[in-house]
């Protein structure tokens, strides 16, 4: 119940419970605060504690990558999409370089699809191990941060060992990879595959069942699958309200129809299920990884087409067809048909595909990036309104965002 | 409140107090280096005839993404040459500031010239420090512009402080 009431000329309105009269207060959140992964800003009303709106406000980290790529060869273009998310570069590499076969119609031999999706699982993994590293800290649990870091590390070891950088790798190429596996990488990955279970153990020992961490996310930030799935959103947020759509079960790419795993769901929709939901999926990860190791065979990692990749390198000193294709390919790159490519795939976010036009030129002549986390973002004032502000940065934190994926 | 669980976590915690730390004191040690990693360019030369391996052809600024380097190549004099080719480059920069470390353009280079090496501790204080020429790209030369201006104050040798193994393709390169 309420009550109106006329002071100074003015008529107001007051609850019965309180004579406190509460007035909406706007807050400024970030763009420059730890808790906002990055550069976002929040604008949020309140009311008293209670969240009345949240505004994301984006464009903080913009750096134009859709307009360079389009002014960059198709080769080129492999070192740019792996800085936008930082945390799991090779699954925007992988879906770069998927579309840009799909326009040249490249054939990908067997063994590089293999290490592609080993490479991109063991991202998942890398960035899932991040996302309870920060999305922990922020309700104040530094431990985990440090444990799931030192794993974090020893893939990025693996990272480096095979791609030649800890981040933005730029390792595959259209219609193939770079270059082979190196001698000791298999040992190393099946010392860290036969470790990180125990890993894992420990991470779930740590929070799992903590009483402060349920405390803080079960029933918090709830989101309906309606609302989630009227924002189209994807990945493991859209998951953890109970919708089992996984772009590697639904449109298989890359031969993730021959791997063996479970997409985790979950029903509540609250932060705890997203927490939990990726918890999962960094098992099945580990199991796509296993799988994609034990049937990694010796053979081409290239398509032999002189007109996608270059030449090898010892036939440039003995073949002068070589290096003029050498010379053609470096200098203007190839060109594909008129036409236009999109090719779906799950990234550790959710559904993320380059729309590549081409006019018949070397360069794109549009390149359009859908990326999970902007699409994911939208749905956070659904899932934060008439919560506590306080739990605000967590349901921010369960939805992961990275700025660099949302702002391109 | 559930003792039990709190408990189990500690445990984790506890545990983890007698065992060696994972962590590294940068920069008084460094991490080892593995061999494909990507970092400072080296220009190289011909082992047995100490001609320049690099021709000249500009191959490594058109596939540049981020056109950081810059190549302007003149004839080689017959009697004196300095390149192995027709060619060698009189100008060779590369804007350490621009360059994204990719490693295309080691890829284009038909004769295996220039070479991404071990060394990334680029920091400078100007602008134009960071542009390195040839000097400062040839193989022999070690370390950073800053790190060789300290060591010159100090009357030392450069040291870069990094256990690496170079990958086969850095013919020359001694980081010792």
């Amino acid at each position: 119940m309420s009550k109106t009431i006329t002071k100074n000329n003015k008529k107001e309105t007051i609850s019965n419970k309180s004579e406190f009269k509460t007035k909406l207060m706007r807050i400024n959140m970030g763009p420059q605060h730890p808790s906002t992964h990055g550069v976002l800003r929040l604008v949020v009303d309140l009311e008293g504690e209670v969240v009345a709106a949240v505004k994301p406000q984006i464009g903080y980290l913009h750096t134009g990558f859709e307009k360079t790529m389009e002014n960059r060869s198709y080769m080129q273009n492999v070192t740019y999409p792996n800085r936008m998310d930082y945390t799991a570069s090779f699954s925007h590499d992988l879906a770069y370089v998927l579309s840009a076969e799909k326009l040249m119609d490249a054939v990908v031999p067997i063994r590089a699809q293999r290490v592609r999706v080993l490479l991109t699982e063991l991202n998942r993994i890398a960035s899932h191990l991040i996302y309870f590293a920060t999305g922990l800290l922020d309700m104040g649990a530094l431990t985990l941060y440090f444990y799931t870091m030192r794993e974090r590390e020893d893939i990025l070891d693996l990272f480096e060992m095979i791609a030649g950088a800890r981040m933005n790798y730029g390792y595959f190429r259209i219609g193939g990879l770079a270059y082979d596996v190196p001698e000791g990488f298999e040992e190393k990955l099946r010392a860290f595959i036969s470790k990180f279970p125990k890993m894992m153990q420990q991470y779930a020992d740590l929070f799992a069942k903590n009483d402060i961490f349920l405390a803080r996310s079960k029933g918090i930030g709830v989101l309906s699958q309606e609302i989630a799935l009227d924002y189209a959103m994807t990945g493991p947020s859209l998951r953890a309200t109970g919708v089992g759509l996984d772009f590697r079960k639904a449109a298989p790419y890359s031969g993730y129809e021959d791997y063996d795993f479970n997409v985790p769901t979950a029903t509540a929709g609250d932060v705890y299920s997203r927490f939990m939901v990726r918890f999962e999926e960094m098992g099945e990860s580990l199991k796509i990884v296993e799988q994609a190791l034990n049937r990694l065979e010796p053979g081409p990692i290239k398509d032999p087409s002189r007109h996608i990749s270059l030449p090898p390198r010892d036939e440039l000193a003995s073949s002068m067809e070589a290096v003029i294709f050498h010379f053609k390919l470096v200098t203007e790159g190839f060109h594909p048909a008129k036409a236009e490519s999109y090719v779906a795939t799950e990234s550790a976010r959710g559904e993320l595909g380059y729309f590549l036009v081409s006019d018949g030129g070397s360069m794109p002549y549009r390149v359009k990036v859908r990326v999970p986390s902007l699409i994911n973002l939208q749905a956070l004032e659904s899932a934060c309104k008439g919560g506590l502000f306080a739990d605000l940065v967590m349901t921010l934190a369960s939805f992961d965002p990275i700025l660099g994926d949302i702002d391109k | 409140m559930s003792v039990l669980d709190i408990a189990k976590g500690m445990g984790v915690t506890l545990g983890h107090l007698f065992k060696k730390p994972v962590t590294v004191l940068y920069p008084e040690e460094k991490v080892d280096i593995k061999p494909r990693f990507r970092g400072r360019h080296h220009l190289l030369k011909h082992p047995d005839s100490d001609l320049e391996k690099c021709i000249g052809c500009s191959l490594c600024a058109a596939a540049c993404p981020a056109y950081a380097i810059y190549v302007e190549a003149e004839e080689n004099d017959p009697n004196d040459p300095t390149s192995a080719g027709e060619r060698y480059a009189k100008i060779y920069e590369i804007n350490m500031l621009r360059c994204i470390f990719c490693g295309l353009c080691e890829e284009a280079c038909p004769t295996g010239a220039i070479v991404l090496g071990h060394e990334f501790e680029l920091a400078d204080f100007r602008y134009q420090d960071f542009i390195y020429g040839k000097d400062e790209l040839m193989v022999g030369v070690k370390g950073s512009k800053w790190q060789r201006r300290e060591a010159a104050k100090k009357n030392k040798e450069v040291n870069i402080g990094v256990k690496s193994v170079p990958r086969k393709e850095l013919e020359g390169v001694n980081y010792d």
